[in-house]
């Protein structure tokens, strides 16, 4: 489901080029205007629907969210800190979220790796990645799957 | 300098009615180039189309003194105050550009048509008002063109690329740059120099009228109405199928401390 911009409501202001993790927001050369500049390398991260303040972003939902035919509109209130979400499907049926905003401030979490101590051979060898499990709010270590409780083939 | 109207002085070597004639020129040339922008971009059969669309989604009639409201409400906030552009040096900058543009244009037309003649007084306040318009229009063009341009700010290009989406606000900038440098030489009396910038002036007036079509002149023309749209819909309930407004208590979630686009 990638994102694609309202022309009429966008008014160039940058946020979303800004805070495109894909680098793919760009402004228009002719309008001025954002634009999704490569929609198949959109990795659906919507951060620049939720930063867009004019509500101009919106997103171009694949069949296996719904039907052919739907649209899916976000509006943020920035006083509240809320997104909601209103699926509107193509027989007029629609589906209405809101939850709070976790997005954490800009560079509030970005690790100082250059101060904190070299890993060691057993950390380097070991599955578990920088700050894990701890950083996931797990104190019990990552879940484990067994292997043979999965099934052949296709399934969900 | 600037309680001399500089077309007054140009009767001398340009008559009257050819200032007016190109007057006329570059209104015709705006017309002739939204029109043709309109049906390449067809961007107005979209807009009334979309409008249609909202219409039949509308939860409710809007009575006709509602709607009347509504567009007086819109054209105080979204149009006059550009409120669009939140609270900030780009709407300040933008605010200085339109105005500035708006007094430029209207008193040069006021001078022009009334007041060229050789024999004419022009009341000292109009050219106060076309020096301070261009003064205005170069100091939010200039200010918007070296720091608050989303590809300066947010994307890091440096100020001096050119993309056609310039042509509009870097006319407009210069026509009003060049407008005052020929008043200045004028008002001095140098030859030669208030020539060469009055053909200059000419000239960026063209590029200014002239390339509507590939500028974005038109916008001015657009976005009063794609204003007016949003507002109705907001208030017939359609709202562009967004979703209601939140009903949840204040600071529910984190919030949003907004920054300038500029983590390049």
């Amino acid at each position: 489901m990638s994102t694609f911009v309202y022309m009429t409501k966008c008014d160039g202001c940058g946020h979303c080029v800004d805070i495109c993790p894909s680098d793919i927001m760009h402004i228009d050369k002719t309008t001025r205007r954002a634009v999704n500049i490569e929609p198949n390398m959109c990795w659906e991260c919507y951060s620049c629907v939720k930063a867009c303040p004019n509500e101009a972003i919106d997103v171009r939902g694949y069949a296996d969210f719904a039907p052919m035919g739907h649209s899916v509109r976000v509006l943020r209130d920035e006083e509240r800190g809320t997104i909601a979400w209103k699926i509107k499907f193509r027989n007029g049926t629609e589906k209405n979220f809101e939850s709070p905003i976790t997005t954490k401030p800009w560079g509030e979490f970005i690790p100082k790796l250059a101060e904190k101590e070299l890993p060691s051979k057993e950390e380097r060898d070991s599955e578990l990645l920088y700050l894990e499990p701890n950083g996931l709010n797990i104190d019990t270590g990552l879940p484990k799957m067994k292997k043979m409780k999965f099934k052949q083939g296709v399934y969900y | 300098m600037i309680t001399t109207n500089p077309f007054a002085e140009l009767t001398a070597t340009v008559p009257s009615i050819a200032m007016q004639l190109f007057v006329i020129t570059m209104i015709l040339l705006v017309i002739i180039g939204t029109f043709m922008d309109i049906l390449h971009k067809k961007n107005v059969k979209y807009f009334f189309q979309n409008a249609q669309k909202a219409k039949k989604q509308a939860k409710r009639n809007l009575e006709l003194g509602e709607k009347t409201t509504i567009i007086f409400k819109t054209i105080g906030s979204d149009i006059l105050t550009t409120a669009e552009l939140g609270a900030g040096k780009r709407r300040v900058a933008h605010l200085l550009g339109m105005y500035g543009t708006i007094l430029f244009w209207i008193s040069s037309t006021i001078m022009i048509f009334c007041y060229s003649a050789s024999n004419s007084i022009t009341p000292s306040y109009l050219p106060f008002l076309w020096h301070l318009g261009a003064l205005m229009t170069c100091i939010g063009g200039y200010w918007f063109w070296f720091f608050l341009r989303v590809d300066v700010v947010s994307e890091a290009y440096p100020w001096y690329r050119l993309i056609q989406a310039d042509l509009f606000v870097l006319s407009l900038v210069i026509t009003s740059t060049l407008g005052l440098i020929w008043s200045l030489f004028q008002s001095s009396n140098i030859n030669g120099w208030d020539t060469l910038f009055l053909t200059l002036f000419g000239l960026s007036n063209l590029v200014l009228f002239g390339g509507v079509y590939w500028s974005k002149f038109a916008h001015m023309f657009y976005k009063p109405g794609a204003a007016i749209q949003k507002n109705l819909a907001e208030a017939d309930g359609s709202r562009d199928n967004l979703p209601l407004p939140s009903d949840k208590p204040k600071q529910f979630g984190l919030g949003i401390k907004r920054e300038s686009p500029k983590h390049y």
